[in-house]
């Protein structure tokens, strides 16, 4: 891939990312069979760090994979599992691995995940964690102290459109984007109206903040339903159910895809924002089929 | 006050099952209010353990006392005469009540009976909620007398995390979301500013632990 992600994102073409999710485990035969079928066909690959608070392979050996293998990584990093000390170490050893972007999050809670009784650190926020690193890159540790060799990354973060109540959640926004966010990956999103109107707010905070559309693939009826009740800010419309439990047995896949595929081709066609993300989980292979029903 | 909450049974049996006579403490102040440890609880444990023990064939002889702070060595004192008859000490106090017997009659084993909890407060009869998590460098006057650090699942200072859902938190949704609570707060004393300024990270070094303060006398 010749063009780093902040140039793309810089490009005003519209951008598409897609996420991987290391293996718990050392077997990393489906995480690379993932990167290689992406990497060309997406403009950067987002690696989850021990997504749900589920303990895996790291998102920085990942992304460093990903960089092995030719691709553009985007490292997400929580505060969850690192105090502000590792979280500047591990941003060190990322910067001489040629990783440049970084996602910053808050972080599952700890008591979501297969580690229950695990101490959370949450030493930061996401929005201290954005601060730390444009502190680095100032030349200066979070202490003030002098860095032999810099830093320099495309920082983004992270965006509930549909929170409920929606205030909180702009504030925090606003603070994201002062505190130097250079993009936005939103939390799944599937009512085009409602996501307009957050779309609205967020030009008025910053014109030229950078927005992905977060597009989680739903692979039933069932999971929409879930989607609905389990994971907060997240509302899938009625009719989008109706339209997944109305396919024939079997092909409900295919009509989640053909769904997610209009959906980006509704943001693009209307410029609705600046590109999406899109998350498969689980199903990262049928993240071409996507893009072909997207028309991208 | 303290909140703390009694160990199961079977636990404290074990925990003292080498003896034949033990000495039960409770404590007057925050364990008699939140009712794990006081006078009354000292009396069902004492029981409830004679009964145990009897029923695994055993036998347990239980003298009781109550003092007014079990966290001042001056009060725990008074327990002297009756420590020498026993062979160990099982408190009801919260840990700094344990520790204070422990450190002033140190031949003597000291076995916690109650869990300590948290720092809270009663919100109705036999219900207790953490409120302040003793962290040391006070953050309540920018966020509406709500303290995030502790009613945030995450401690989080700069506003609420994607975890938040109508207004309850993802760790528990019978938990208000405590940015949630703080926004509509500060909304009505129209000080929403206060929640768009950036607070940095925690400084841990507010309270070195162990703390300690040395108290100048005014």
């Amino acid at each position: 891939m010749a063009r780093s992600f902040k140039e793309t994102l810089n490009s005003g073409k519209f951008v598409v990312t897609a996420e991987v999710a290391p293996p718990k485990g050392t077997n990393l035969k489906k995480t690379v069979e993932h990167i290689d079928l992406l990497k060309e066909r997406v403009d950067a690959l987002n690696v989850t760090d021990n997504q749900s608070s589920v303990m895996r392979f790291p998102s920085l050996g990942t992304t460093v994979l990903i960089k092995e293998c030719g691709g553009e990584p985007i490292l997400q990093m929580t505060c969850r599992d690192r105090n502000r000390m590792a979280l500047q170490s591990d941003l060190l050893f990322a910067y001489t691995r040629g990783i440049r972007n970084v996602l910053c999050l808050t972080g599952d809670h700890i008591t979501v995940g297969d580690h229950k009784e695990a101490r959370a650190v949450f030493d930061l926020d996401s929005v201290q964690l954005l601060h730390l690193v444009r502190t680095m890159e100032s030349g200066k540790d979070f202490s003030g102290n002098d860095l032999d060799g810099g830093v320099e990354f495309c920082a983004g973060a992270v965006v509930t459109p549909e929170a409920d109540p929606i205030e909180p959640q702009l504030i925090k926004f606003d603070k994201k984007v002062q505190a130097g966010a250079g993009f936005f990956q939103t939390q799944a999103v599937y009512d085009m109206d409602n996501f307009k109107r957050f779309m609205e707010y967020a030009h008025q905070v910053d014109r030229n903040i950078k927005i992905l559309a977060g597009m989680v693939l739903l692979a039933s009826a069932g999971a929409a339903r879930y989607m609905n009740e389990q994971v907060p800010g997240v509302f899938v419309p009625q009719d989008l159910i109706d339209e997944l439990r109305s396919a024939p047995k079997g092909t409900a896949l295919r009509k989640g895809i053909e769904i997610t595929g209009r959906l980006i081709r509704q943001i693009k066609e209307e410029a609705i924002c600046d590109g999406v993300h899109i998350m498969a989980i689980g199903r990262e292979e049928v993240v071409p089929d996507i893009m072909v029903a997207a028309g991208l | 006050m303290i909140i703390a909450e009694r160990k199961p049974l079977e636990d404290i049996k074990q925990m003292i099952a080498q003896y034949k006579k033990i000495l039960l403490v409770g404590c007057g102040t925050c364990v008699t209010v939140c009712w794990a440890g006081g006078e009354k609880e000292v009396g069902i444990l004492a029981s409830q353990l004679r009964l145990a023990f009897r029923r695994d064939g055993g036998e347990l002889e239980t003298l009781e006392a109550t003092v007014e702070r079990q966290c001042e060595k001056e009060m725990v004192e008074e327990l002297k005469d009756k420590i020498q008859q026993v062979e160990a000490v099982l408190s009801l106090g919260c840990g700094a009540g344990v520790q204070t017997i422990a450190d002033r009659f140190e031949e003597t084993p000291v076995y916690p009976a109650l869990n300590t909890k948290f720092v809270g407060m009663p919100e109705r009869e036999g219900l207790w909620i953490e409120n302040c998590g003793a962290c040391g460098d006070c953050f309540l006057d920018r966020t509406g007398g709500i303290c995030p650090i502790v009613r945030c699942a995450k401690g989080l200072l700069n506003g609420p995390c994607g975890g938040t859902n109508k207004g309850k938190c993802e760790v528990d949704p019978e938990k208000d979301c405590a940015w949630t609570l703080i926004y509509r707060r500060l909304e009505k004393q129209g000080r929403l500013d206060l929640m768009r300024k950036y607070y940095p990270p925690r400084n841990f070094q507010a309270v070195v632990r162990p703390g300690k303060i040395e108290a100048q006398r005014v």
